[in-house]
């Protein structure tokens, strides 16, 4: 963005870390760096911080709360009065969850969206891999599951059951 | 009532973008009433998750729409401070849950239009709604699926789940041909390439439509007259006590938070 001018570019950079640790409060493993929902962290010309985050799903209950701990993390950092913005277009999709992002999903039980949210990706793919176990042998429970974004499933061999992170 | 209703400037924007959040807002309510009641736990989160996805695309649309009308309404003075008559909802979408053949019934004939709707939608030249769109036609594509799985299931089922799986689909028939009609406030918007036109999208919801209750092993009616009201605020009684519920708290408690 504009404001990002070199003499601010320290400030940026601080600014942005303190948005980046921002965790979903429903999948505490992911920050919103992660998740792509960070958009963009800018020093206004008046000194301010203005951060740009994007919605996932249109019903996540999830963005009030991560528009606030925004304002919080840059408040300690001593950014005060920082704004957060939304932005819809372009909208959000799981295509923009980082490499880590998917890591750290796997590693907390749940199974990563597969990549390119196509509606073949919605639709096509039914074979989810176990976060537990690793197997393929799985089947779907409940395609809506304990959050907007995610879908109960079982596997077959090791018999846990775990969630899985939809594509969007 | 104890607070007076709002007045709205409805250009043809506003209009059209209060009319696809009062049928996202409407439906949605109704899925919610099933929270606690759905025949089986992962139905009612089912139900729940697509009532919120439908809460969240009226909240982003009733949003833009407050912001084109410049006039200092918002998305909770449009929910909830909005008489029966300034509803633009389809009367498909307000019809009671009856029981989960017909809350199924009425999803299903919705979000095979809704699919292919935001999908056209995706394409618009105003940015926001075609933002809006590109979220919604995902939820969307899901809603269909879950609710022609239930529609096959419950067609092609028991004896008693067909018959009313049966009686559904005639009685909710017709309501279905509003959802395609266009007035003269969108006919501009449509030349704009802002909005969708309806008309376009019928050929392939009704093959969508066929082909599921061919194979729920169900019959189609796929003529007679057709029901409409609800995009001009003439609505079945049904809205009313769905708003009167909806907005109790707002209406007795004017600005009440939590």
């Amino acid at each position: 963005m504009v404001s990002a001018m070199p003499e601010n570019s320290e400030l940026r950079r601080r600014a942005w870390e303190a948005a980046a640790g921002v965790v979903d409060p429903e999948i505490p493993v992911l920050t919103i760096a992660d998740l792509g929902v960070l958009r963009e962290v800018a020093i206004k010309h008046d000194g301010g911080v203005e951060v740009t985050i994007t919605p996932t799903y249109s019903g996540c209950p999830a963005m009030n709360m991560i528009a606030l701990e925004i304002e919080l993390a840059l408040a300690r950092e001593g950014f005060a009065g920082a704004k957060v913005r939304t932005v819809l277009s372009p909208a959000w999709t799981t295509d923009w969850m980082s490499e880590e992002g998917r890591r750290k999903l796997r590693d907390y039980g749940i199974a990563p969206p597969h990549p390119s949210a196509s509606r073949r990706g919605l639709f096509g793919i039914e074979q989810v891999t176990c976060p537990q176990c690793g197997s393929a042998d799985t089947e779907l429970l409940a395609e809506f599951g304990s959050t907007s974004c995610k879908a109960l499933w079982r596997c077959k061999s090791c018999r846990e059951p775990f969630d899985y992170f939809k594509c969007h | 009532m104890a607070v007076a209703s709002i007045e709205i400037r409805e250009t043809p924007l506003v209009l059209y973008t209060l009319r696809r959040a009062d049928d996202a807002l409407v439906l949605g309510h109704r899925l919610s009433e099933w929270c606690g009641h759905a025949p089986m736990l992962e139905e009612d989160m089912a139900l729940a998750n697509m009532g919120l996805d439908l809460l969240g695309q009226a909240r982003e649309l009733y949003a833009y729409a407050a912001a084109v009308e410049g006039k200092g309404n918002d998305e909770d003075k449009f929910a909830y401070l909005r008489d029966v008559r300034q509803y633009r909802n389809l009367l498909l979408v307000e019809q009671p849950n009856g029981d989960f053949a017909r809350t199924m019934a009425r999803q299903f004939f919705y979000s095979a239009f809704a699919d292919l709707f935001w999908r056209a939608m995706t394409k618009s030249n105003d940015e926001t709604l075609a933002a809006i769109a590109a979220r919604s036609e995902k939820e969307s594509a899901y809603h269909v699926r879950h609710s022609s799985e239930w529609m096959i299931r419950l067609g092609d089922g028991s004896e008693e789940s067909h018959a009313r799986a049966q009686t559904a689909i005639d009685d909710l028939w017709s309501f279905t041909g509003e959802m395609f009609e266009t007035d003269d406030s969108e006919r501009g918007l449509v030349d704009a390439g802002i909005a969708v036109d309806p008309a376009g999208l019928r050929a392939n919801w009704l093959k969508t439509v066929t082909d599921v209750v061919g194979e729920a092993t169900l019959k189609l009616l796929t003529s007679g007259w057709m029901q409409r009201g609800g995009r001009s605020g003439r609505h079945s009684e049904h809205l009313g006590h769905l708003l009167s519920e909806l907005q109790s708290m707002q209406r007795t408690f004017p600005g009440a938070t939590w």
